[in-house]
């Protein structure tokens, strides 16, 4: 009796050791994932000499907003801004109109040639035409230098497909449909009555996953626009970011001297950042369970 | 009706009330078929088409003559791709950068995930959780902006290692030896916590009695997570594995491309990025169409394979 009482005293001291190890190798690692975002924030309004000299770590330094204040007054900015926006809402509409439609029809096994169907969506993920035959398709239907190169060629996302079919399958019940057909109801009636207030879990799954995925892109704009006036905002920060201080220096073509030149592009460039990621990483954790729930929906059938 | 023909005429009958069977399915759901057409439409035209416009890889493809009307070149684009002088490079780059990144990458979400099913506390796990997932919303434009303003000379990096040995500062982005190390690690940060989600879901799904019966016969939490939590992942572990493996030479253009400089493309230049610069900056369409190409069937050739041995060792397998 004492034996096993000692067994599991050792056991719960054990325990005890392993959670106090668990919970300080948590903590660490959130600090490590928050504090480079945190740094950026901070940056963005401290003066830039303190951040330069490396004496702000923890809380802003020579608090200035001067950064902010040329960012509202550049264009480029919001005219990017402007267009994403554009982008994000069309792009992710036609996304998830045709994804919800695509998956309940998959879903409905009285779909006859389903299989055959399916397999012709599948193959599509394991060969692609590449790079450049898609960039030729594009180019010869003549949407280069157009928002529509930047929808179009994303229309439909497979993997998303499959992702709505696995929960229409689950989550529409079979004596719906049924009872619905002896009542005389055609398919779209069924589908936009029953089927779409039944699935708003889903609907906002598909346009989060699609709408991050156009606010983030920036490949698809580097190849197909040409023209400035349509940049997305990715652009416009790669061109502020990482091409060699080209654009952060035109911005500041009113400051002198170089020093104070480097000083500005610096402030601006943590500022860009916080512009751009905030509307994402303010909304996401709001949201946080519907991508939560994607991912597992997508992992049961994937 | 049927009654009056002999049985002779029967089995016509009988393929054509199939026949007429089917056309009533197809009918009667036509409206689904509506609902399909245009995805398969999209298909058609962004899949398919490309995949026929492969066919310029063999020949050399000019945009008056068009994909028919230009002349066939057999291997040419591909041999002139395995002799050319950055062959071996751009292999090897892509190779080491995904490989070496998914031995890294691979395993620590899966830590993650067993060491966050173990808080108990459920307003520190969520806070965790909350954490660690976003860096995943930030895009890959402003993440290698944070890595450029991080590492550069003057950067907190440096400042840290001025801080703490004296040293001069280290020059990450103009030196070869430090791209592999600066993508994965930007990698690990970016993308661990969103990973480790999938690994939670699976988690969730274990049966407490099993853990009820270890926690009797006096299993602490260490051992079972080895033997209770651990098994229980494997499979959503080798399906991941096998889609990693199968995407091995697909390394993102993005990143690679945006932390290129002129003096770390000796490492930084990947398939995917000169396939970029040499097809569509340069027009060369035909020849990088035939790196790409190659790419996909290495591609497509791994996954077949790692499934298949998947199948043989652990019997799970994607299809």
């Amino acid at each position: 009796m004492s034996g096993g009482q000692t067994k599991s005293a050792l056991r719960s001291r054990k325990d005890l050791r392993f959670d106090i190890i668990n919970y300080a190798i948590l903590t660490i690692i959130a600090i490590i994932v928050i504090y480079p975002l945190y740094f950026v924030l901070i940056a963005s309004v401290s003066d830039p000499s303190t951040v330069l000299n490396g004496e702000m770590w923890i809380f802003p330094k020579g608090l200035t907003f001067e950064g902010y204040s040329r960012i509202l007054h550049e264009g480029s900015i919001w005219l990017g801004y402007k267009n994403t926006i554009l982008y994000t809402t069309v792009g992710t509409t036609i996304n998830v109109v045709l994804t919800v439609l695509a998956g309940y029809a998959l879903s409905r096994n009285d779909l006859y040639g389903r299989n055959v169907i399916m397999v012709f969506l599948l193959i599509t993920m394991f060969f692609s035409g590449g790079l450049i035959p898609t960039y030729l398709v594009v180019k010869k239907l003549h949407l280069v230098n157009t928002m529509w190169a930047l929808i179009l060629p994303k229309a439909v996302s497979l993997f998303n497909v499959i992702i709505a079919r696995s929960f229409f399958q689950e989550s529409i019940p079979k004596e719906l449909l049924e009872q619905a057909k002896i009542d005389g109801c055609s398919d779209i009636t069924f589908f936009a009555r029953i089927v779409v207030p039944l699935s708003k879990a889903i609907i906002a799954v598909l346009a989060l996953f699609y709408a991050v995925g156009y606010w983030n892109s920036f490949f698809d704009a580097l190849i197909y626009l040409g023209d400035d006036s349509k940049y997305p905002l990715q652009l416009i920060l790669r061109n502020i970011l990482v091409v060699q201080n080209e654009l952060a220096s035109q911005f500041v073509t009113d400051v002198q001297s170089a020093e104070v030149q480097q000083r500005v592009a610096s402030l601006l460039k943590y500022g860009v950042i916080v512009v751009a990621s905030a509307p994402l990483l303010i909304i996401y954790p709001f949201v946080q369970r519907f991508f939560v729930k994607g991912v597992m929906i997508g992992s049961v059938k994937g | 009706m049927n009654v009056k023909f002999n049985t002779g005429v029967e089995v016509p009958m009988k393929s054509e009330n199939r026949l007429r069977k089917r056309l009533k399915l197809i009918s009667n759901n036509y409206q689904l078929y509506l609902f399909l057409l245009p995805t398969i439409v999209f298909f058609a035209i962004f899949a398919y088409w490309p995949m026929y416009g492969v066919i310029i890889a063999f020949k050399d493809f000019s945009v008056t003559k068009g994909i028919m009307g230009s002349p066939w070149a057999g291997f040419e684009h591909f041999e002139r791709f395995f002799h050319s002088y950055n062959f071996k490079e751009l292999i090897s780059n892509t190779l080491g950068l995904s490989v070496l990144g998914l031995i890294v990458t691979f395993p620590l979400p899966i830590i993650l995930a067993l060491s966050l099913n173990q808080v108990t506390n459920l307003n520190f796990k969520k806070f965790v959780q909350t954490t660690v997932y976003a860096p995943f919303f930030i895009s890959t434009v402003v993440l290698s902006g944070m890595i450029l303003v991080f590492l550069s000379p003057t950067g907190i990096i440096n400042q840290l290692i001025v801080h703490l040995g004296g040293h001069d500062p280290i020059l990450f982005m103009s030196k070869p030896e430090y791209f592999k190390a600066t993508y994965i690690l930007s990698d690990v940060w970016q993308g661990t916590g969103f990973s480790a989600i999938v690994y939670l879901a699976a988690l969730a799904g274990v049966n407490p009695e099993i853990h009820e019966a270890a926690i009797v016969d006096g299993a602490t939490k260490w051992q079972r997570i080895l033997n209770v939590d651990l098994p229980s992942i494997m499979p959503t572990a080798i399906i991941l594995l096998i889609l990693a493996v199968g995407n091995i030479m697909g390394v993102g253009f993005e990143k690679a491309y945006l932390l290129q400089t002129p003096t770390n493309l000796p490492s930084s230049e990947i398939i995917s990025t000169y396939v970029y610069k040499v097809g569509l900056k340069q027009s060369q369409y035909s020849f990088s169409a035939a790196v790409g190409l190659f790419n996909s069937v290495i591609n497509l050739i791994l996954l077949l394979s790692v499934n298949k041995a998947a199948k043989k060792l652990s019997s799970t397998s994607l299809f």
